[in-house]
């Protein structure tokens, strides 16, 4: 007669983690480069990050979150991702000041979902809800308010992140501030963040009061801004990249309204069910939108309420909406050019419409003087410019090193979350801190992009 | 349904089940071995709403700590309307078949000490005369196949025991609730190859609430076609099942 004795403290039960059997594909957002991965190992639990760390090979592992990086910064070929986006609990949150705390692996739209009915807000949000925390710290990101509020990583109290090195640590903006300091902005690599401390903002309602205000050339859209950033909260401008020698657009901007309304329960979307073929984002389908779409925001009154989803995450409401660029996917260009260089935003834009390649979401925006405290961190004062281009081939690669060229002889940097195809010293004119960054990334974390922008 | 008790609220189902609960405002006393991962899920629910989460940490396959654990619960949740049965394990079946040490755990876990707790359960909600017992059983315990037969025994079993306290609880308006899930992407699963049929937690747990507040559901199978898939197969003679039951699904 066999015993069975208690508790079975044998390994099955608290094994250490496994790869995937046969995981699906993992892609970025713009679902190019892709990538075989040689393993993934899906976490359920913040302990089990440190077991995985301590196994792996130096260099050999990435953590994913829900994969909106448009290219190859949350890929890994040939190696290891660690799949974070079920470490998303929320693990404290204060109605009264608050603070929230949760894993890595909380989406944006969650934290929407639960705090907004509450009054409380996301500091700093990009213009899509799907990305982890994680995310949101390891690629600084911005949002319309950069002006006011700065990066993301502006209003962070707290990370805990998981080093194969030297185990789970905790870094503020008080302790272990190198490590924070990386981390911020750090792609991922200075160590897998289980958890943060984020501020979130109290709103007076759940609504956006918003202005959307049409202009025909740069120098309208200067005068917009110079007007608008003082009083407005929220800033940012659609161009239409097909319009020639004048670039005309749609200037955004908004407060946050008094009154809640459950805007966070108007949140209807449609899919994408397949990679769609080429043409419906051939250039003249581009053309087309953009005028129409130039026209129909230009006809419609200026001023709305509009709930947050609409104003922040209008793009969200098609899922999936990066399989309409094909199967071969797409790029996203995002640069920071200094204000003193705007002929140069002028350039860029004629180049751009004379190679004919104009994109579907053009996006303009003035940053602001807040300064973050990511040593690696994108944003800078000047205009970003966000496009995105259908992957087809060599020419649109060169022409996106051609942009290179003039945003880094003028100063300016490139976006490294957008980015599939800059050159090491591109990357190195955009991010000087990269010698200062090289201590703090873990010996175990490596990326498809980090590989290829400093030869390794 | 307002007042839940989780046996092995850590579980992959269970944490889903749970969150929907939470934002329906409901109150849970949830039990599970790991108390720092009960904590970060009890911590969780709470923000999502829960108006009351109580953690209670014991080895459910443990059946020596069962006594206390009603204790506990009389003591601190007496008056819960609803259990959820939902811990489980499933090793590798290479590794079971050979091994009868292996095996005994497994039934130990899926079967003995969930059978245990359930007749505990089951007599203070014959006496009260009213509440719901759901246990996650499994459609591997509908039909042996060769791939995993050490624990669809155990939840046949499991099955045929919730048949019969099904008609011993109905005379005192305690329903009986066998949830059946087809393959779930969950820990438990993540080393088996995941094809297409695998449903997603958050799907399942879905249809776990509803059914916990439909007061004549007796079976879920969910996703709701493995009830037509199990029928299927289990008209198929057992002289050509045998042939095909060693296959991955």
């Amino acid at each position: 007669m066999m015993n069975v004795t208690f508790p079975f403290n044998d390994v099955d039960r608290s094994a250490p983690i496994r790869p995937l059997e046969r995981p699906r594909e993992y892609f970025s957002w713009g679902r190019y480069p892709r990538a075989q991965h040689e393993s993934v190992y899906k976490v359920y639990w913040a302990d089990q990050v440190e077991a995985i760390l301590a196994i792996s090979r130096p260099g050999s592992c990435l953590p994913y979150g829900l994969g909106r990086s448009y290219g190859d910064s949350c890929l890994n070929a040939g190696r290891s991702l660690v799949d974070c986006s079920r470490l998303d609990r929320l693990l404290s949150f204060d109605a009264k000041s608050g603070l929230l705390s949760c894993e890595a692996g909380v989406s944006l739209a969650e934290i929407q979902r639960i705090t907004v009915p509450r009054g409380w807000f996301l500091p700093v949000t990009p213009g899509t809800k799907f990305v982890t925390v994680g995310g949101a710290v390891a690629n600084d990101v911005h949002g319309k308010n950069h002006h006011r509020a700065g990066t993301f990583g502006l209003h962070l109290a707290r990370l805990r992140v998981c080093r194969s090195d030297q185990g789970i640590v905790e870094c503020s903006p008080w302790e272990n501030v190198d490590l924070f300091r990386a981390t911020v902005g750090g792609l991922g690599l200075t160590g897998i963040i289980l958890a943060a401390e984020i501020q979130l903002k109290g709103i007076p309602g759940d609504e956006i009061e918003a202005d959307a205000i049409p202009f025909q050339s740069l120098s309208d859209f200067q005068t917009l801004v110079e007007a608008s950033d003082q009083e407005f909260e929220y800033t940012v401008a659609w161009i239409d990249c097909f319009s020639g020698g004048q670039t005309r657009g749609i200037f955004y901007r908004g407060n946050h309204a008094d009154g809640f309304r459950d805007a966070h329960k108007k949140n209807w979307s449609i899919r994408v069910p397949f990679a769609a073929l080429d043409f419906p984002l051939h250039r003249y389908g581009l053309k087309l939108f953009n005028s129409a779409y130039y026209r129909w925001k230009s006809r419609r009154g200026s001023k709305a309420r509009v709930g947050f989803n609409e104003f922040f995450y209008p793009l969200d409401a098609i899922r999936d909406w990066n399989l309409l660029y094909g199967a071969r996917g797409f790029l996203q260009y995002q640069c920071v050019i200094p204000e003193a260089a705007y002929d140069v935003l002028q350039e860029v834009l004629s180049k751009i419409g004379r190679d004919g390649m104009g994109s579907f979401m053009a996006v303009l925006k003035r940053f602001g003087r807040p300064k973050s405290p990511g040593i690696m961190s994108f944003p800078r004062p000047g205009l970003t410019l966000a496009l995105d281009f259908p992957m087809r081939g060599d020419s649109t690669l060169r022409l996106l090193d051609e942009l290179d060229e003039i945003v880094v002889q003028n100063g300016g940097a490139v976006y490294p979350a957008k980015d599939a195809r800059m050159s090491p010293r591109t990357f190195e004119a955009s991010f000087p801190a990269v010698d200062e960054f090289h201590r703090f990334v873990d010996p175990a974390l490596s990326s498809s992009f980090w590989r290829r922008v400093t030869g390794g | 349904m307002e007042k839940i008790i989780v046996l092995g609220a850590t579980s992959e189902i269970a944490q889903h089940t749970q969150r929907i609960l939470a934002r329906e405002q409901k109150e849970m006393l949830l039990v599970a071995r790991s108390a720092e991962r009960l904590r970060s899920v009890a911590a969780d629910l709470r923000i999502r709403g829960a108006r009351q989460v109580i953690e209670h940490t014991t080895d459910l396959a443990d059946i020596s700590q069962h006594a206390q654990l009603v204790t506990f619960v009389v003591e601190n949740f007496p008056d819960f309307d609803s259990v959820l049965l939902a811990y489980g394990s499933l090793l590798p079946q290479e590794r079971c078949r050979h091994s009868v040490e292996l095996s005994l755990r497994e039934w130990q876990t899926n079967f003995t000490s969930a059978a245990s707790l359930l007749t505990l359960f089951a007599d203070i909600l014959e006496q009260r005369g009213s509440g719901c017992l759901a246990v996650i059983t499994s459609v591997a315990g509908d039909r042996g196949r060769s791939a995993n037969y050490v624990y669809g025994a155990a939840k046949a079993g499991l099955n045929v025991f919730l048949q019969g306290l099904r008609g011993r609880l109905y005379r005192s308006k305690v329903r009986v609730l066998t949830i059946k899930p087809g393959p779930v992407r969950t820990p438990m699963t993540s080393e088996m190859p995941q094809g297409k049929f695998f449903a997603d937690p958050e799907s399942v747990a879905e249809d776990i609430c509803r059914a916990l507040e439909r007061p004549r559901k007796e079976i879920l199978y969910t996703p709701s076609y493995w009830r037509y898939i199990m029928a299927a197969i289990n008209l198929v003679p057992e002289t050509i099942f045998k042939r095909f039951s060693a296959r991955q699904l």
